[in-house]
């Protein structure tokens, strides 16, 4: 494994320089009962992911991506295994010191957008603040500059269904940075988009590493992996290739 | 500190979703609401009939009034063997100034005067009317000095009147109403069962003894002309008005001590009177009330029990079709009682919805039935309102919750599957 040190820009892309460890999981695995059969969706999975890095995690249906993508997100637990996230241990965690940690630290951002009907997309995006605690004003303020820092100043006050398909992946973004969190992690983000706009919400991806956001993505397309610096490969609940990706 | 005010936020932020929810699924939250609205309003209505009840009863018994008893050979309540008070003697008139002696001879007497009152049916006549079913009540002068004796016209009679046994009365009401319709009676002459009797005074408008007995309907008369006119053989009643309402107890003692030495007791005998009281009444009316509430309640709580349970089956349906949103909320951070908090804000705002509207429509309905009946006994208070109100946002809580709850456990992966 290659890791540089100092920053590269090698084929016109950037390569931030490693900050501290963010993720690091050792030999997890996960099983769950469906019925009366029991399904190995990891097999022992050991990852460590640094901030300021751009991560792809890939591989067909069934090879586990979405589990581990999951577990990540410290949306569920390993059957077995250790998970330090920022140097704290998840596993021993209690359900509200996790969803503390997915509110601060870590960005969601869904295939199928998963915004509220009802609110507006500046509601939309607040809506991590509110369960932060902030006041009214700073929540309007800091999803503003979110907002705009994905393209959509002047599409506050719409709500979803007056918005592009692509602009609704743009609010999801918006609400995913608006708590500065210290991962983004974005699962088959342009699944539901068209080609054209999919490269767009890549672009933005891209720009957003630039900024200074560690970015981990979950596809099963070759074309949106590249993007990213760093690809693994799952297969079988087994990662079966981790390299650097810089063409 | 943050977590008071994150609560505040996260509360607010229920209020919001829950107003956004009603407001988009209009037709299922009326319907949903209307369960809760009907069992308010019988609630409601089944209140202010218990409360009217209630101050019926109140009012009834204070005619009684609750500082005098009645000494009567029979007893209000619980003659179960007759026979033991069929023989006894009746209380004589004499009775009432032998009673009176003995109580002005005790020294430091809890009893201040007793007197005398004979009664029966009759009918009064004036020129060509008649009224029937009057009762005519022999007494003394003393009964002014005893209760309080409201004359809307002339006067009541006085001790030589008394004495005197002079043919004067004092009408009541509705008895001055029916035949004295367009002049006053006093000065006339009535008659009372073939006597004649002058008028001197009219009493103010008194009422229903618990819709079995009116006060309007009588006459008084001094007690001697009374004997005179209609015999004394059906014996009388004393009213003994005491001096401390709070020393109740001791007073009957005394009292039961006194009548005894009246009639003339031997020591061990059974007494051969009886001493009864407002007390009895209530003692017996109570239990009564009591259970006409609890049943009352309970029925119409049934009511708002199948209102509960429409809440119910509506957040359960709410909490499924928005599983992927509970996913969604859980996967950026939102608490297990953050989201309990939201589902029980909605039921409970149906429900406050539902409590209001049911409010005003069992307004509407006592007052179309005062209007109707105003003799009814409904009365609408204003800690209804209140109780009502608070019997809404339990029912939203109590019927909320278990929704609520599986909603706040649901696994987040499984959640955001959901299609």
């Amino acid at each position: 494994m290659i890791s540089p040190t100092a920053p590269a820009a090698i084929s016109g892309r950037t390569v931030r320089p490693r900050g501290p460890l963010v993720i690091d999981i050792r030999g997890v695995t996960k099983l769950y009962h469906m019925g009366e059969e029991t399904v190995h969706a990891l097999r022992g999975v050991s990852l460590q992911v640094h901030s300021n890095e751009y991560l792809a995690i890939m591989g067909p249906s069934g090879s586990g991506k979405s589990t581990l993508m999951n577990m990540l997100g410290c949306l569920d637990t390993p059957t077995s295994g250790h998970y330090e996230f920022n140097g704290k241990d998840v596993s021993s965690m209690s359900d509200d010191e996790l969803a503390s940690i997915r509110n601060r630290e870590i960005g969601f951002v869904f295939q199928t957008f998963n915004l509220l009907p009802r609110s507006t997309s500046l509601h939309n995006v607040e809506l991590p603040l509110i369960y932060a605690g902030l006041s009214p004003h700073e929540r309007r303020e800091r999803a503003r500059l979110a907002m705009t820092n994905v393209g959509l100043g002047d599409r506050m006050l719409h709500k979803p269904n007056e918005l592009s398909g692509g602009q609704r992946q743009r609010v999801a973004i918006a609400r995913a940075l608006v708590n500065h969190p210290s991962i983004i992690l974005a699962d088959e983000p342009t699944g539901n988009l068209d080609s054209k706009t999919g490269e767009e919400i890549m672009q933005l991806f891209d720009q957003l590493y630039e900024q200074g956001n560690t970015i981990i993505v979950v596809t099963h397309e070759e074309d949106i992996a590249r993007h990213a610096r760093r690809a693994i490969r799952l297969h079988d609940g087994l990662i079966e290739s981790d390299r650097m990706t810089y063409v | 500190m943050k977590t008071p005010a994150r609560f505040l936020y996260e509360f607010t932020e229920s209020i919001r979703i829950a107003w956004a929810q009603i407001r988009a699924n209009k037709t299922r939250s009326v319907l949903t609401a209307l369960g809760v609205i009907i069992g308010i309003v019988a609630v409601t209505l089944m209140g202010t009939a218990i409360r009217g009840i209630d101050t019926g009863f109140e009012n009834s018994l204070a005619m009684l009034g609750n500082d005098v008893f009645y000494v009567e050979k029979w007893p209000w309540f619980g003659a179960e063997d007759w026979w033991n008070y069929i023989n006894r003697p009746p209380i004589r008139i004499t009775d009432a100034e032998k009673l009176n002696r003995i109580i002005a001879e005790t020294p430091n007497s809890l009893l201040e005067i007793a007197v005398p009152q004979a009664g029966r049916g009759c009918s009064v006549k004036y020129g060509d009317g008649k009224v029937d079913g009057i009762f005519a009540m022999g007494t003394t002068a003393d009964y002014a000095r005893m209760t309080t004796v409201d004359c809307e016209e002339g006067r009541f009679f006085n001790d030589v009147e008394s004495n005197g046994g002079r043919a004067v009365c004092v009408l009541g009401y509705t008895v001055a109403e029916a035949l004295f319709p367009r002049q006053s009676s006093l000065g006339q002459t009535v008659i009372i069962d073939g006597h004649p009797c002058s008028v001197i005074g009219v009493f103010a408008k008194q009422g229903e003894f618990l819709g079995l007995f009116s006060f309007d309907n009588q006459v008084m008369m001094p007690i001697s002309a009374f004997t005179r006119m209609f015999g004394g053989r059906r014996g009388a009643r004393l009213e003994v008005k005491v001096l401390d309402k709070t020393k109740m107890g001791p007073a009957k003692d005394e009292l039961i001590g006194a009548m005894r030495r009246v009639r003339g007791q031997l020591p061990g005998e059974r007494d051969n009177f009886n001493v009864n009281e407002q007390q009895a009444f209530k003692a017996q009316l109570d239990p009564i009330k009591t259970a006409i509430a609890f049943a009352g309640l309970f029925i119409t709580g049934l009511s708002l029990f199948v209102g509960a349970i429409g809440i119910m089956n509506i957040t359960f349906v709410s909490v499924k079709e928005r599983t992927k949103e509970i996913g969604t909320r859980k996967a950026i951070g939102a608490r297990r009682r953050t989201i309990l908090m939201q589902f029980l804000v909605e039921a409970v705002s149906i429900c406050l919805i539902g409590g209001s509207v049911g409010m005003v429509v069992a307004y509407a309905v006592f007052l179309g039935i005062h209007v109707q009946m105003p003799n009814f006994p409904v009365r609408f208070s204003p800690d209804l309102v209140l109780i009502s109100m608070l019997v809404s946002v339990a029912t939203g809580i109590l019927s909320g919750f278990l929704p609520a709850w599986g909603a706040s456990r649901l696994d987040p992966v499984v959640a955001l599957r959901y299609e």
